[in-house]
């Protein structure tokens, strides 16, 4: 074999599915949001009609809002997470299960993780209200409120996010060099001194992988709008991802969908530009 | 270490141990509820009965009215049926391809690296309208081998991203060494390589398989029919047909959540390994 196409013929299978699944469908999306189409029947050239139509859609002004603050309350997770890993970083009788039994809520499918929460909150079964009216509170119903129910939403995401920023500091704080920190110690250093000065720049990767994870699992929420409001009550709690497919499959609106999925694209790619950069820079 | 370790008083010890398991069971209270009310009959629902033992539990019938009474059998072996040869092609896949990119020199080595970690980023969405479109032509569309196909493809971006930094850690001598000799590439890398890399693989697999089985988005859209539906899409219809039956909700709750969980106990060790790499080395 040579040497020139060895590497080429190793990567073939992969490269191929990757180019017909993702590559491709990528340029596609784009090319279909300059169009009107309805899915099924003649693409119609719009030009930049789907673009102009999105700045004026109230809609729209509501999912990005809500995607920032999906985004701000998210990234809660890291320093809930770190809180969480520096409790449990200890040698003691059932660590390791107690850990374990912490970062439960990651491998659980967040289809069932909205439908905890949607009973959580249910006005009439639930338990929330069930304990405001024992404290003789008014029953309240979380999702069922335009103000609350993005917020009701967020708060079922932070559960396994949290868990998962947790179990990636942990690996973190088993990898900080003891003796760094014990020298610290004999310097008088302690608290959140220590924790500032000379355990979070050791942490950096940890910091990394976990920051990447949250601002990505941010932007793509989907999953639990879909389970727990679909993007209700009166599109309240949509974001650019919801909004997208409902645009396509419920409007039958194939290009202003994809207009609205090239524009969450955009966000995102700014950010994986920033992404591989730091990672190009780690590898040399 | 920090924080610092313990002191060996006992008092303290116990205190520490007090608050660690006061805190978990806050933490998985909410399991903890939706495992009780799974096995709650529906008049202990209507009574609003959360936190006190089931008066008359309804186990067998819950769960026999998920097996019986809905597809909730099919949904799961559906999933299986997807999940499965899925985690074991793309391993496949980004196996050979993380070989080719971590002991290649070529041009353009980096470009297709930095493409499979990008891929991993992007939103579903903009890939929604024509993998849809793409698998309706093939007659692809509402079958689990086009749920699968798709599956295999975006999960090999993270799975070569995965492996090349495992394979790049490999000491290259032994590879030099093989190919001096004459060696066939692949017999290097099926005789020499995929040996070493055994545990990120099988990392790898159960971190994959916790993914795939818990899709849910793709589900939707590439299949949703009731024949080929995987679970998680077949929960959300059943809470369309199941409104406000928390028991029977949950019960199917449960059964949906299990293999990931079970999968996550019994290989916890390479889960965690999986999960964590890159967040040690700098």
């Amino acid at each position: 074999m040579n040497r020139r196409f060895a590497p080429w013929l190793f990567m073939s299978p992969a490269l191929l599915l990757f180019t017909t699944y993702v590559l491709w469908p990528i340029a596609q999306s784009i090319w279909i949001s300059f169009h009107t189409w309805d899915g099924v029947g003649q693409m119609e050239w719009a030009g930049l009609a789907n673009y102009m139509e999105m700045a004026g859609d109230e809609q729209i002004v509501t999912a990005i809002s809500n995607n920032v603050l999906w985004l701000a309350l998210y990234l809660l997770s890291p320093p809930l997470g770190l809180m969480l890993a520096l409790f449990l970083n200890q040698q003691i009788r059932a660590i390791r299960l107690a850990k374990s039994l912490f970062f439960f809520p990651f491998v659980i499918n967040l289809v069932v993780v909205g439908l905890v929460f949607r009973w959580f909150y249910d006005p009439s079964y639930g338990p929330l209200n069930a304990a405001i009216t024992a404290l003789g509170g008014e029953a309240i119903g979380i999702l069922a409120n335009e103000d609350t129910a993005t917020y009701g939403v967020i708060a079922a995401g932070l559960w396994p996010q949290t868990a998962y920023c947790m179990i990636i500091y942990l690996a973190g704080l088993s990898g900080v060099n003891r003796e760094i920190v014990e020298a610290a110690r004999i310097d008088g250093a302690r608290g959140w001194r220590m924790l500032y000065h000379i355990v979070l720049p050791q942490l950096r990767p940890a910091t990394f992988v976990v920051v990447v994870v949250t601002v990505v699992g941010a932007l793509r929420s989907f999953d639990l709008i879909a389970i727990m409001t679909e993007g209700g009550p009166y599109g309240s709690s949509t974001v650019l991802a919801w909004e997208m497919y409902e645009q396509a499959l419920f409007s039958y609106r194939m290009g202003y969908g994809a207009a609205i999925a090239v524009l969450l694209f955009v966000v995102m790619g700014g950010y994986i530009a920033w992404v591989l950069w730091q990672l190009a820079r780690r590898e040399s | 270490m920090f924080p610092a370790p313990l002191p060996p008083k006992p008092a303290i010890r116990a205190a520490y141990q007090c608050v660690l398991w006061t805190s978990l069971a806050l933490w998985l209270l909410p399991l903890a509820a939706i495992m009780l009310t799974s096995v709650r009959t529906a008049a202990d629902i209507a009574a609003a009965n959360y936190w006190s033992w089931p008066a008359d539990t309804a186990m067998v019938e819950n769960y026999r009215a998920i097996f019986a009474g809905t597809n909730m059998l099919r949904y799961f072996a559906n999933s299986a049926l997807v999940t499965l040869p899925s985690v074991a092609a793309a391993l496949l896949l980004s196996s050979m391809a993380s070989y080719a990119l971590a002991t290649f020199r070529f041009r353009a080595d980096f470009l297709v690296y930095a493409m499979f970690i990008a891929g991993n980023f992007i939103p579903f969405q903009i890939l929604m309208i024509p993998v849809r479109d793409f698998s309706l032509s093939l007659g692809l569309y509402n079958t689990k081998t086009g749920l699968a196909l798709f599956h295999i493809a975006f999960q090999t971006g993270f799975c070569t991203f995965f492996l090349r930094g495992f394979i790049r850690q490999l000491p290259g001598e032994m590879l030099e060494a093989a190919r001096a000799d004459g060696v066939p590439e692949w017999r290097i890398y099926l005789h020499i390589v995929m040996p070493l890399i055994l545990p990120a693989l099988a990392a790898l697999a159960v971190l994959e398989f916790t993914f795939i089985w818990n899709d849910f988005f793709w589900g939707l859209i590439l299949a949703p029919d009731d024949q080929s539906r995987p679970v998680t899409v077949g929960l959300q219809a059943l809470k369309g047909t199941y409104r406000a039956q928390w028991h029977l909700l949950s019960a199917g709750s449960i059964i949906a959540a299990l293999p990931p969980v079970v999968c996550f106990f019994w290989l916890q060790r390479h889960f965690i390994a999986g999960l964590t790499a890159g967040a040690t080395k700098g």
